[in-house]
């Protein structure tokens, strides 16, 4: 009996009239948690009742507080006849549970009808007293913190990261329960709903439990989904980061969040440190995705690397992944470390992260996008007699389609592990020990269910990884500086970049990536490349080979250096398909998904290219199925990296070189996509420095065509070259002279060829996005490259659009019109709504399509528009990057000890490591020098790089100098220790004239101008809404439009009885839309999910000078947190 | 091909205040839409119709949801369904509806949306009162056409001739009538000052309060106003007589806590007036008040020889407005009654309104002197307010 939950029924306003007569209502409220019930006493004839009910106690096992919602229903009280229902409020009180979340619930809550909506307000005070169990064998996870927020949250510091966290739970849809047809939509909603509350409950504490046993106390970026499968099932299933988080001691630390301050500071990986740190010294990436269309166990195939494969047949599975490349990575370039941390890595099942932004120095290498999907058949239930059944008994009853016994249970943990498995040799292909920004998804139609995967490849730093083998390594580390990892995603890191690229420098040897660009650099060997690929050097750096487009699935990290700003890219399309049932329909759609998957990679790159970037980041593709048709849709923030190579342009070829119109015709195009990519540069700001137009060919190189082979003209790459250009050492220059002489003829230019109505389809498309307004920006990534001083405006907000298809003959081009004109317009909408928030940007821009019904899209998106100030752009960031710079130096001093012990040692592994490298190589590279023209652009850059590195150098060291002034300002700072209670007395004081409190929403893990000081809980509902007056309550819009109200309404009411005064990292996971216009009848279920946070405005915290929230704010606020 | 569902939902509820006044005068969405592209808003944003189609019927549905909470403001403050800024621009608060609101179209033509972000503010405003204000403004003319009348389904019936009439939409005429009758019903059996009353209940301004205050005042006593010769007088003439009348004449005026106080005149009163029927009937009073009004405004008036000539038709007619009073029907004919037996009169005569300021003070206190006259207290309660209303009223 560990836990006693404590109910106060206060008072009720607005209730509905329920007796006609007089006009009032007799209300009542039960309260009900497990299967225990109490009541209030009815207090007649009132629409505003004050119940004032003594405090109800429920005394339950910590399992049950865990898996339960508290479900308080409030009645109207009938002497002769029922008592009618006005709603219900489910509390979730996870919250409660643990010790850092909030103390008590308490507040109005909106009383929620799934037939009527909203009806009056209840006002409930919660309460848990938890007991200390020490039996290990429990059951439940009390404490276990649970953050959607896909980064380390802003109050908190990384001790360790565990890994990857799943678990799923099935039962049966009441909706399809044979008792649902005998009983009333408003039952069975409530059903529904109460069952969804159960499994999401059951399945956080199933998921805590995992966390416990790998030794960690929170799980970050979790993120729960449900399968309505309709007749087969629900499945509710999670997956998430385990992590083990220290709070931070000091509420003023909790600092700003990391896109406020894109700090520049140095957050250099210690290479120095590492005993063998040749980790970057390997190959190549690009955008490369892996997919895999396994269809069946029996039947599975997969097609690697759609990016670069001429033939789209496919192959089997086992002709790639671990075998191959497993073999592969045993090279000797591998370094001890790499293989070290790699064995860490896959001794987990797997090395997956559903995080998307990372601490510094993290991230070390990124490979690029791997993704997979299978289509599965959803099996009927035949046997309905277990319906019902709930807590640990999964049933067993989703069928894989093709094993029809039932002796021979194929669950969906089995698909899941599938689907991960190809992800990880996916990654294991791009020479990458790990998958960052992973999710999963599924599209269901009727009994054809898609899975889908994808993450980002990339190569971890093992410092934060716990493991075995590492463990005295980490632990040796840990003991030396365990301020490295007390930094939270912000900040606070050491600068040992300085000093051992003074180290290495000074012996003239090669320097270990900047922060700036490592990212960028190839994590595998280019010995053994995956897949064709076009490699260059770094152009920030200028030492190690970077691709010449990068695909990741994650938010650009905030130390990479970006050219410009950003922009949303979408690609869009949709496919016919032929109605068909079971296996047919499933074959179909499988053969379907290639093909798709290509096309939309092609816009993808196009787009991009239009824009002369080079980069995406937050790529997402959706894939939904209908019945008569596939829809996809990739979104992402296109970026220009400095790092990468300046992409070529568009050019377009016709196929027929006779008539002179077409020639026009050609021309004329040609000229148009030409003035829209110079039109694209300026908008987005993309100037490329100096440096690169110095040797503009570097980066061209024919082979990248083969990224679009089918529209592809131009000379194959001759073996040769292509074998010279492997066999490069990364420290000879005159190398890179022979890569150089490859470079000429067609060079970069990407070259489309218009040889029928699609092409030309093609080219249309591309060039009809219409342009952003001015003022506008967007992008899907936590935050705009480039945008650095937001102000406090924010708007959250949802749209959805339905598009009925009444045009029965459609072809596959004027479908993909239709759904690309669907888009444009629902985002030129948005930029009308938000018109006076200009100039502002749209971030996190999420776009979810699905196909409810035969001829029907359905578009949502959910994102936030945010403020920013136009005139102070750049120099107030510059500045404040400078005085971050200071900060970080002042800080890092004061811990003198660390840095210098450190420092000694490196230079010996500094010496160490790039020699090996080279020298395996050098043999091979010697092969290889052919002429030397361009000897001298060469020399010239990388000189001029290693200037610029001297001269940071130097601004380093004076910046250490004025060290003492900056400990003045920190400990200035200090003096907000009570910020916390400070804040709450503020939040509850500011609203004296309204009981409500503000409770602002976003999709971002932060709120700009402010700094979140404590995360309350989780937020995680579930609401069903049906209609059977749909004409009557405005049509299908004012139905869905006063539902996502109510939604917005009920979520802010949770928050605020939570005690915050924002949700952060707010997310609408489903929106399923169903109606019936003949019948008057609709239907819609929603499902979102955040983090409930208090958060402080910085004036209000602390009159800072400077911009409140900028860099220099932050980091003097770590500041104080390291002196105090 | 048509868009099926189309919706923007905001957690900050963006309400433009342009939209909002269209759909207040009752205009369709498509009317609006096209009111909308000819004041240039769409080159002002680049946008195309069918945007402006979508954001207007947003907001159309928006303001609907809201309508509901609108009629009991006081619900409005702390509903939780809309996140209604708490900083909002004290712009809607106006008196004038429809007249003010197109005066504040032109002034804030950058179409700017209600949102938290403009940073002027004005945090003494709760957040909602400026939607109220807004909602529960009215037109001059729409307001004309229905003061005094019974709010009954009658009358709501004959709405579609006030609005042929007055060209207010149909659907405007309607809400403003229904607000009227909320407002009526909310505050008829109240106890307390009338205009507190409505001002607590609905969240209204000091000023548009106090024209509720005239227009239920109206109501429940069912002064006549639609008469042609009455026509010449605006709602503002009658507001403020409603307020004199409320101020002196009923029961409030003498005890603050009966219930319907500030609504009913004060019957005990209306008895009392037919005693100062003696001031007409006793002849030698007559005269006697006479001659003190003569004297003390020989030379001072500009018509004094036509006062002279019809002092005693124009006493006669105060006075007998007063002893009619009693009957609820008379009391519906007061002003008509002011116009006819005492302002045509002085109008017909060319009275200047300095003449009629001056006379009727002269002949209120001149009744002082007359020492067989018992009745000066409910002389001179009576004569307060029918002065001001009189002198309200003077006007072309």
């Amino acid at each position: 009996m560990p836990g006693k939950l404590k109910v106060r029924i206060v008072a009720g306003r607005h209730l509905p009239v329920m007796d006609r007569a007089s006009d009032l209502t007799d209300a009542f409220v039960e309260v009900k948690f497990g299967n225990t019930t109490f009541k209030t006493d009815v207090f007649p004839k009132s629409l505003n009742p004050q119940w004032n009910s003594e405090w109800f106690k429920f005394e339950v096992d910590d399992e049950d507080l865990q898996d339960e919602p508290l479900q308080i229903t409030v009645l109207d009280h009938d002497t002769y006849s029922a008592n009618d229902a006005i709603g219900k409020v489910y509390i979730d009180i996870d919250p409660l549970l643990s010790s850092e979340a909030a103390t008590v619930i308490s507040g109005w809550f909106p009383i929620y009808d799934t037939i009527h909506g909203i009806r009056g307000e209840i006002n409930v005070v919660v309460k848990v007293d938890l007991f200390n169990d020490l039996n290990r064998f429990r059951q439940s996870s009390c404490g276990v913190k649970f953050f959607c927020t896909t980064s380390i949250p802003k109050c908190y510091k990384v001790v360790t990261v565990h890994g990857f966290v799943e678990e799923l739970v099935v039962n049966e849809d009441p909706e399809y329960q044979w008792i649902d047809r005998i009983r009333t939509p408003r039952a069975s909603n409530e059903a529904r709903q109460r069952l969804i509350s159960l499994m999401s409950g059951e399945l956080q504490r199933k998921i805590g439990l995992k966390v416990l046993e790998m030794g960690g106390n929170a799980v970050v970026g979790y993120l729960q989904c449900f399968d309505l499968e309709g007749e087969s099932g629900l499945v509710v299933r999670a997956i998430g980061t385990a992590c083990t988080l220290d709070k931070l001691s000091n509420p003023s630390a909790a600092l700003l969040p990391a896109c406020n301050s894109p700090s520049k500071e140095i957050k250099e990986t210690p290479f120095s440190e590492d005993p063998n740190p040749n980790t970057h010294s390997s190959g190549p990436s690009t955008p490369l995705k892996n997919q895999t269309y396994s269809f069946s166990p029996s039947k599975s195939y997969s097609r690697q690397s759609s990016s670069s494969d001429t033939d789209l047949s496919l192959t089997p599975k086992t002709g790639m992944g671990s075998g191959g490349s497993a073999g592969k990575e045993g090279g000797p370039p591998k370094t001890l470390l790499r293989q070290q941390t790699q064995t860490a890595l896959e001794q987990r099942e797997f090395p997956f992260f559903t995080l998307t932004c990372f601490p510094p120095g993290f991230l070390v290498h990124v490979g690029g996008v791997v993704s997979a999907r299978s289509v599965k058949l959803l099996d009927r239930i035949h046997n309905p007699a277990f319906v019902g059944i709930m807590g640990n008994t999964r049933s067993y009853k989703l069928l894989d389609w093709n094993s029809f016994s039932a002796d021979e249970p194929e669950t969906r943990d089995a698909w899941w592990e599938e689907i991960r498995q190809e992800i990880k040799s996916h990654a294991k292909a791009l020479g990458c020990h790990a998958v960052i920004g992973y999710s999963e998804s599924t599209s269901i139609c009727e009994e054809v269910c898609i899975l889908s995967a994808s993450g980002t490849a990339a190569v971890l730093n093992p410092k934060f990884l716990q493991d075995g083998s590492l463990d005295n390594y980490s632990e040796h580390r840990l003991s030396r500086q365990p301020t490295y990892f007390s930094t939270g995603s912000e900040k606070g890191e050491f600068d040992f970049f300085p000093l051992s690229k003074d180290s290495s420098s000074v012996l003239g040897l090669e320097e270990p990536s900047p922060p700036s660009c490592g990212f960028c650099h190839i994590p595998y060997d280019e010995l053994n490349m995956p897949f064709p690929a076009h490699l260059t050097y770094c152009y920030n750096c200028r030492k190690q080979k970077v691709p010449d487009v990068l695909f990741t699935t994650i938010d650009l990290p905030v130390e990479a250096a970006v050219t410009g700003k950003g922009c949303l890219i979408q690609a869009r399309l949709c496919r016919l398909k032929k109605k068909a049932q079971g296996e047919a329909n499933a074959t179909a759609i499988s053969n379907l998904l290639p093909f798709m998957e290509y096309e939309l990679h092609t816009q993808l790159m196009n787009k991009l290219k239009l824009r002369g970037m080079n980069a995406l980041f937050g790529l997402r593709i959706q894939i939904s199925v209908g019945e008569n048709m596939l829809v996809g849709l990739a979104s992402a923030t296109g970026v220009y990296l400095t790092a990468l190579p300046t992409p070529g342009g568009i050019q377009i070829a016709g196929k027929t070189p006779s008539d002179m119109t077409y020639e026009q015709h050609i021309s004329n195009m040609q000229k148009k996509i030409n003035d829209t990519i110079a039109k694209n540069k300026e908008l987005y700001e993309i100037t490329p420095p100096k440096l690169f137009t110095l040797d503009p060919e570097v980066s061209t190189f024919k082979g990248q065509n083969t990224e679009i082979s089918e529209e592809v003209i131009g000379s194959p790459i001759p073996e040769p070259r292509q074998r010279s250009r492997i066999f490069r050492s990364h420290s000879e220059s005159s190398d890179e002279i022979s890569e150089l002489d490859l470079s000429h003829g067609k060079k970069d230019a990407f070259v489309l060829e218009i040889d029928d109505a699609d092409a030309v389809e093609d080219i249309h498309s591309l060039l009809i996005d219409a342009p952003l307004p001015a003022g506008f920006y967007s992008c899907n990534t936590e935050i705009m490259p480039g945008i650095y001083n937001w102000t406090t405006g924010l708007q959250m907000f949802t749209s959805v659009r339905v598009f009925r298809l009444n045009n029965v003959n459609l072809t596959n081009q004027g479908l993909n019109k239709i759904f690309n004109d669907l888009c444009e317009n629902l985002l030129k909408s948005l930029y009308f709504k938000l018109r006076s928030m200009i100039p502002c940007c749209l971030c996190h821009v999420n776009f979810t399509v699905a196909v409810p019904e035969d001829e029907l899209i359905q578009v949502a998106v959910t994102a936030v528009a945010m403020t920013f100030d136009k005139d102070q752009a750049q120099e107030s960031w510059k500045a404040s990057v400078d005085k971050a710079l200071m900060k970080v130096i002042a800080e890092n001093e004061e811990q003198l000890q660390f840095p210098l012990e450190l420092c000694s040692d490196s230079p010996g592994a500094q010496l160490f490591s790039p020699r090996k490298g080279t020298g395996l190589l050098e043999s091979a590279s010697a092969q290889a020098i052919p002429g030397a023209q361009r000897a001298t652009s060469v020399e010239y850059s990388s000189f001029a790089n290693r200037c610029n590195s001297w001269i940071e150098l130097v601004k380093v060291k004076a910046l250490t100098i004025r060290r003492g002034s900056i400990k003045t300002t920190s400990s200035l700072e200090k003096a907000s220790p009570q910020a916390e209670g400070h804040a709450r007395v503020r939040s509850t004081t500011a609203y004296t004239g309204s009981t409500i409190t503000v409770v602002k929403m976003t999709p971002l893990s932060f709120i700009p101008g402010a700094k979140i000081i404590k995360y309350v809980g989780i937020i995680n509902m579930f609401f069903i809404r049906e209609t059977t007056s749909l004409r009557e309550e405005g049509g299908v819009s004012g139905f869905l439009h006063a539902f996502i109200a109510e939604v917005f309404a009920m979520v802010r009411a949770h928050v605020a009885a939570l005690g915050g005064n924002a949700v952060v990292s707010y997310i609408m996971k489903e929106c399923v839309f169903m109606e019936n216009p003949n019948k008057n009848q609709a239907q819609c279920l929603i499902n979102v999910s955040g983090d409930a946070v208090i958060f402080v405005r910085e004036s209000e915290l602390e009159a800072i000078p400077v911009q409140p929230q900028t860099t220099s704010s932050q980091a003097s606020n770590s500041g104080a947190d390291v002196t105090t | 091909m048509a868009m099926e569902l189309d919706v923007f939902v905001g957690n900050t509820t963006i309400m433009d205040e342009d939209v909002y006044l269209l759909w207040l005068d009752g205009y369709t969405v498509s009317d609006a839409v096209s009111m909308r592209m000819k004041s240039g808003i769409l080159e002002q944003c680049g946008a195309s119709q069918d945007v402006l189609e979508s954001d207007t019927m947003d907001h159309y549905r928006t303001f609907q949801m809201t309508e509901r909470l609108l009629h009991n403001p006081s619900k409005l403050v702390n509903q939780l369904l809309f996140q209604i800024p708490p900083h909002r621009q004290n712009m809607l608060i106006e008196r004038w509806g429809g007249g003010a609101a197109i005066v504040k179209i032109t002034v804030q033509k950058c179409y700017k949306i209600l949102n938290p972000f403009s940073p002027s503010l004005a945090p003494s405003l709760p957040p909602s009162l400026a939607l109220t204000g807004r909602y529960y403004a009215f037109d001059e003319a729409f307001v004309r056409e229905v003061l005094g009348k019974k709010l009954s389904k009658g009358t709501k019936k004959d709405l579609d001739d006030v609005s042929a009439k007055t060209g207010i939409t149909l659907k405007s005429c309607r809400r403003q009538f229904d607000n009227f009758k909320r407002v009526f019903k909310v505050v008829e059996e109240m106890k307390g000052p009338l205009v507190e009353n409505i001002h607590q209940n609905f969240l209204l301004s000091d000023r548009l309060a106090r024209d509720y205050a005239a227009i239920v005042f109206f109501a429940n006593s069912r002064f006549e106003t639609g008469k042609k010769k009455l026509q010449y007088l605006t709602f503002e003439d009658f507001a403020f007589c409603a307020e004199q009348l409320i101020q002196n004449w009923t029961l409030g005026a003498v005890d603050s806590m009966v219930e319907d106080m500030d609504v009913d005149l004060d019957k005990e009163f209306l008895q009392d007036l037919k005693d100062l029927k003696v001031l007409i009937t006793d002849k030698d009073m007559m005269d006697q008040h006479k001659s003190l009004v003569c004297t003390a405004l020989r030379g001072k008036l500009q018509v004094f020889s036509e006062m002279e000539g019809s002092f005693k038709n124009l006493s006669r007619g105060l006075v007998n407005i007063a002893g009619k009073l009693m009957n609820n029907k008379d009391v519906r004919d007061l002003f008509i009654d002011l116009v006819e037996k005492f302002i045509e009169p002085c109008k017909s005569d060319k009275w200047s309104l300095n003449d009629v300021r001056l006379f009727l003070t002269q002949h209120t206190n001149s009744v002082r002197a007359l020492d067989a006259f018992k009745h000066q207290a409910v002389w001179e309660r009576y004569m307060r307010v029918i002065q001001s209303c009189i002198l309200k009223m003077y006007h072309d």
